[in-house]
């Protein structure tokens, strides 16, 4: 394995020249941070999901990621990782965006743990949605060589996870806006 | 150059020692962990094949050639502190354990009620944490020496953050910054209130000749690895007054003098402390680290640290100039031989990766300190360490590795 399977040059683009960079007002996006305690490295996700205020949940509106900003700092992996992925995922439905983690978590590597039918648990590689396409992202791939920098490249595609989970718990919004005002 | 110590160190090392196959090593990191000598290997190995066996237990000959194997480990490390006794030196897992120790046992049943613990900015996660899980229990006030900008203390309110402190515990050197504390004016300005003081000797043990009784502390908390000895023991040296007066820590077998089905006594020192097996082959190799350590001379040790650090910052200054920022005290006599270091705006993980491939071992990230990360602006920090195998060629590979890897991302 060389320094080039890890730094391969898309990668060192979206580092020197990150996507989606900033923040965005939040409320309404939502604000999720993840660190990576090993080396410090932190991540803070600005995403804005479609449809919030209009209650299109029924066309599946409410559900999109409308927009997505990225701040906080790390190395060139992370950096780059979180760059490709707010390219990716922008627009998308949050099941596009959650089939997408997958696919990226399995190039990764990442087992997962679940308890089987009789209660034992089982410890399996992520399985991935067959038909999605990283394109970009798979640059990324040789890091899966150099295990410790893994943690690296997963760090916004968890805070992400984090993101869409917090964003399904608080639907419908209006509602849950209308609540605290009261 | 003239050194403390001869060049054949390195040759003492297996891990570092050159030849056919072998990868080039230019091992930096030794504030994390050094490596072993040879003769610290073989005392480990001879007492597995044998001496081994359970220490105070059996009244046969093994057991007894065990325990005298161990508590011989123990009188070694007593003398290299300059601690009147050996049952003032209690063994643990590590400096972690031992100030985890003193925060269970002083912290929770002996400091004053009222009264508040003085720490630092640039104490490792080690020395924090403990103090701050008391503070969920107790609600105990903790305070902070700060550092200033040239990574030493600023002691300007010393006597007003004294002021009702029962407890003071503090670095004797920087794992960061390389910075060596006043320590006896602090353990000075401790006492003058009535206040004890703990001081985490991880990084200065292993590197600067230490006496207990000139430091002027209480309690000083070390461990073997960082001093070329095994993982998995460390030390916690108390003057005997004050660990009698502790309760004891853990529970479990050796460290009680009676047990009934209503109750129990503790056993006397050092091994009220010690419940359990104890780590019995690595008090054998650390005290075979400390017959080596003591084979060099550790004034020795101190100056060759203070050259080569002296040499470093000369050597990477000219070579490097703006593209370098190294944090910490400027004089080598006033630091140790960590330089924590910035290259231009390289991450220090891509740093340490690219320097990887030609051998260099440097630290990358936070070094338990994310305090002191804060204080210092940064979220990480590259970190190069020198010891005793350590020389001009491994800074010298260091500064090479420096200018490929800002090849690489420019």
């Amino acid at each position: 394995m060389s320094l080039e399977d890890l730094y391969r040059e898309i990668i060192l683009d979206h580092y020197r020249n990150p996507r989606n960079r900033g923040d965005l007002p939040s409320p309404p996006a939502l604000r999720v941070e993840g660190f990576n305690p090993l080396c410090g490295d932190e991540v803070v996700l600005y995403v804005d999901m479609a449809g919030a205020d209009d209650n299109l949940a029924d066309d599946g509106g409410a559900d999109r990621v409308a927009d997505i900003k990225i701040s906080g700092q790390g190395c060139s992996i992370s950096q780059s990782s979180a760059s490709m992925m707010s390219a990716a995922v922008k627009g998308r439905t949050a099941a596009e965006a959650r089939d997408l983690i997958r696919a990226f978590k399995a190039m990764m590597s990442i087992h997962e743990h679940r308890l089987d039918g009789e209660g034992r648990e089982v410890v399996e590689a992520v399985a991935p949605n067959p038909d999605i396409k990283l394109g970009d992202l798979e640059a990324l791939r040789g890091v899966v060589k150099f295990p410790v920098r893994i943690k690296c490249a997963t760090l916004s595609w968890n805070t992400l996870v984090q993101a869409l989970d917090e964003a399904r718990s608080t639907q419908p919004p209006s509602v849950a806006t209308e609540a605290e005002g009261a | 150059m003239a050194h403390g110590l001869t060049a054949s160190v390195k040759d003492d090392f297996p891990l570092l020692a050159q030849g056919p196959g072998r990868r080039k090593l230019v091992y930096l990191d030794s504030a994390a962990s050094s490596q072993k000598p040879q003769a610290v290997l073989d005392a480990m190995a001879n007492y597995y094949e044998t001496s081994h066996a359970n220490v105070h237990r059996g009244v046969y000959r093994l057991a007894e050639e065990a325990t005298a194997a161990f508590e011989g480990g123990r009188a070694k490390v007593a003398r290299f502190i300059g601690a009147p006794s050996s049952t003032e030196v209690v063994f643990t897992k590590n400096a972690t354990e031992a100030i985890n120790l003193v925060a269970h046992s002083y912290g929770r049943h002996c400091l004053p009620a009222g009264k508040a613990i003085l720490l630092t900015e640039m104490e490792h996660h080690a020395n924090l944490v403990p103090w701050l899980m008391l503070r969920e229990e107790t609600g105990v006030e903790l305070r902070y020496l700060p550092v200033a900008a040239d990574g030493t203390l600023i002691l300007d309110d010393l006597d007003r953050l004294l002021d009702g402190v029962g407890l003071v515990s503090v670095t004797a050197m920087s794992n960061v910054l390389g910075t060596l504390n006043p320590i006896r004016l602090l353990a000075d300005a401790a006492h003058a209130v009535g206040a004890i003081i703990l001081v985490d000797g991880s990084q200065y043990v292993p590197h600067l000749p230490t006496d207990v009784g000139q430091l002027g502390c209480d309690l000083l908390a070390f461990t073997g690895h960082k001093m070329c000895g095994p993982t998995g023991i460390g030390v916690l040296w108390g003057k005997e007054e004050l660990l009698d007066s502790m309760p004891a820590f853990l529970g479990g077998g050796e460290m009680i003098n009676d047990v009934r089905l209503d109750g129990w006594t503790p056993n006397v020192l050092p091994w009220k402390f010690e419940a359990g097996t104890p780590p019995i082959a690595e008090a054998v190799g650390l005290g075979a680290a400390v017959d080596y350590l003591t084979g060099l001379g550790m004034d020795a040790v101190r100056r060759h640290e203070v050259e080569l650090t002296t040499y470093a910052l000369a050597r990477l200054g000219e070579r490097h100039g703006d593209d370098l920022r190294i944090f910490g005290p400027a004089d080598p006599e006033g630091r140790g031989g960590v330089l924590s270091f910035a290259y231009n705006d390289i991450h220090p993980h891509d740093l340490s990766q690219v320097l990887d491939e030609t051998g260099v071992c440097i630290r990358a990230g936070h070094h338990c300190a994310k305090p002191l990360m804060r204080r210092m602006g940064v979220n990480a920090t590259a970190r190069a360490s020198f010891y005793v195998y350590n020389d001009e060629s491994d800074v010298d590979a260091l500064s090479e590795a420096l200018l490929s890897a800002s090849k690489f991302f420019s």
